[in-house]
């Protein structure tokens, strides 16, 4: 479990996080959604350890993540950041195999081989596999990086905008790999999302933020209402009920 | 630019660049102002002298500067995340210079080693203050960090001459400031072994490295301690370069040259590459050191200008193959 407790954050006297509490428990996807600015990545990056907690606290399956070394967390979460650019030249199968560095620090093992391997066919990079990833265009890349991160083989999962730069496909794939080691691995997944649809299709529960607070938590069905939605977005979205799911009109 | 990674680079850059360096080992202990005939190593007493005392020490001395300069730059690049610096440009050699000036003025009887530590450290110094301003440099503009550098490094270049010619020491600056190795014989380059040991170093903790090239954030992702990691290629940069400075003195593009042709063609998996880097490091400055032997023979043209002529020239195709390939 995930525990988030009176977390708050600001940058120069411009608050970011407003006193979130939020218990992120076991298993199945949570999405977090929200306009620019509501502090999803902020939040994100808090739990991964990537940037000092200010206030409050956070742990994971019960280890701080401030004190907690960061070779152990790292074997039980996993982050891919929203910015994912990547300056080196690697192959797509070296990146990959960087996923596995926290279990083997660079002496990888014939497991580690393997599930680089399974990540390659998961993803459709095995055509791939030798290309250097400064030559892939941006929705290989992502893959890529998205491959990376599931190689990590970890319990969590923070998914920052994973979908950034994926075609329709590519991007239902992803969606629906998620689901599967959701229900098959019981992994968790925190996954930032801006397609508010394959949030109401895939999710779990819906984490709504706006201006650094959380507005509305809870299954989709009880979140997705045309009054919860205009407490989020500021602005009306019609709401209609496709193939049991709610859809939300947005772009009307 | 090259998309895939080859699958016959291994062995063919391997076979080729063994086989050169062979090739130039042997010319380089052959060639200098006096002849030296290899069938009388066995019985000519002043033969042998010649060959342990001056030329393998040259020899060996060129290939250690070579490798160990392009090593430092390779290790300066990743550290930066910026495919333009390297220790001769950026402040680095010129910080080892400083220190051995600083280290000649207050212990005018230290030995080499000593220099060489104050050197280190000095260079540490500098190349830390150099890598933290780089990190605060804006990475959309990827011009700005070699930029900086070359700012920095000549500022304290300036430094260095002005304590230098305070200190009436200009012309022993000058012997530490471009690079030679005809003052090289046996007794007055051994501390270059220490540059092997560095490349070993950086071969061990190579895909640490690696994982700090991909930046702090994926650093951190995949629990790697990042502050530890740049602090230990620091070292191994700063050591390399006082080294280097020390017994030779500054030869430029080494550091730069050789670890971007590489990656054009290898990648930049440090594990994969350390070998070659360091291999055509050492073909590269004993090359040149070779050329610069024969070019007037039987006088000499320093390595560090023939490096600033053949470097700044495969520099120069590097960047136009670059813009035509996108």
């Amino acid at each position: 479990m995930i525990l988030i407790e009176n977390v708050s954050l600001s940058y120069r006297d411009v608050p970011i996080l407003r006193g979130i509490d939020l218990a992120l428990p076991k298993g199945g996807i949570t999405a977090l959604v929200g306009p620019n600015g509501a502090g999803k990545s902020s939040l994100l990056s808090l739990v991964a350890r990537l940037q000092p907690l200010q206030t409050g606290c956070i742990s994971v399956d019960g280890m701080p993540v401030d004190t907690t070394p960061s070779r152990t967390l790292a074997q039980r979460l996993a982050i891919l950041r929203q910015d994912g650019i990547v300056a080196s030249r690697l192959t797509v199968r070296e990146l990959i195999g960087f996923g596995r560095f926290p279990h083997h620090q660079g002496r990888p093992g014939a497991l580690d081989l393997a599930l680089v391997d399974a990540a390659l066919d998961q993803f459709d990079l095995a055509a791939l596999s030798d290309r250097f990833i400064d030559t892939l265009s941006g929705g290989q890349r992502q893959r890529a990086l998205v491959a990376m991160t599931f190689c990590q083989g970890t319990d969590y999962l923070l998914l920052d905008e994973p979908l950034n730069n994926l075609d329709m496909f590519h991007a239902r794939q992803l969606m629906r790999s998620l689901r599967r080691i959701a229900d098959e691995a019981a992994r968790t997944a925190i996954i930032v999302l801006h397609d508010i649809n394959q949030a109401a299709a895939y999710a779990d529960r819906i984490v709504a933020m706006r201006d650094g607070r959380v507005i509305v938590d809870g299954p989709p069905a009880a979140v997705l209402t045309e009054e919860n939605m205009e407490a989020v977005f500021g602005y009306r979205i019609r709401i209609e009920q496709i193939a049991g799911k709610p859809f939300l009109m947005h772009h009307l | 630019m090259i998309d895939r990674k080859p699958r016959w680079t291994n062995w063919t850059i391997g076979l080729a660049v063994g086989l050169g360096s062979a090739l130039l080992f042997c010319l380089s202990l052959a060639v200098g102002a006096d002849d030296l005939v290899f069938a009388r190593l066995f019985d000519d007493p002043a033969t042998v002298q010649l060959f342990l005392a001056s030329r393998l020490p040259r020899t060996l001395a060129a290939m250690l500067t070579g490798a160990g300069l392009a090593i430092a730059g390779l290790i300066m690049q990743t550290l930066a995340r910026n495919r333009f610096v390297e220790p001769a440009t950026a402040g680095t050699a010129q910080s080892a210079a400083l220190g051995i000036l600083i280290a000649t003025l207050l212990f005018p009887a230290a030995t080499l080693a000593t220099k060489t530590l104050i050197a280190s450290v000095a260079a540490l110094t500098g190349t830390s203050v150099f890598l933290m301003t780089a990190h605060r440099l804006p990475p959309t503009q990827p011009y700005l960090v070699p930029l900086f550098g070359l700012v920095y490094g000549g500022v304290i270049g300036a430094i260095v001459t002005f304590v230098g010619w305070q200190a009436d020491l200009l012309q022993f600056l000058d012997i530490w400031t471009s690079g030679e190795f005809s003052g090289v014989v046996r007794g007055r380059y051994e501390l270059l072994w220490g540059a092997a040991a560095m490349i070993v170093l950086a071969w061990w903790v190579a895909d640490r490295l690696t994982v700090v090239s991909l930046g702090r954030e994926i650093s951190v992702g995949l629990g790697l301690s990042y502050q530890r990691t740049l602090q230990l290629g620091l070292v191994i940069v700063s050591v390399i370069a006082a080294l280097t400075v020390v017994i030779v003195g500054i030869i430029p593009f080494v550091g730069l040259v050789v670890p971007n042709v590489v990656s054009r063609i290898m990648g930049d998996n440090l594990r994969g590459t350390i070998p070659w880097v360091a291999g055509c490091g050492a073909f590269l400055v004993l090359g040149c050191d070779l050329l610069g032997r024969l070019l007037r023979y039987p006088y000499e043209i320093p390595v560090a200008t023939v490096m600033g002529v053949v470097g700044g020239l495969l520099f120069l195709r590097l960047m136009f193959m670059r813009s035509a390939h996108g």
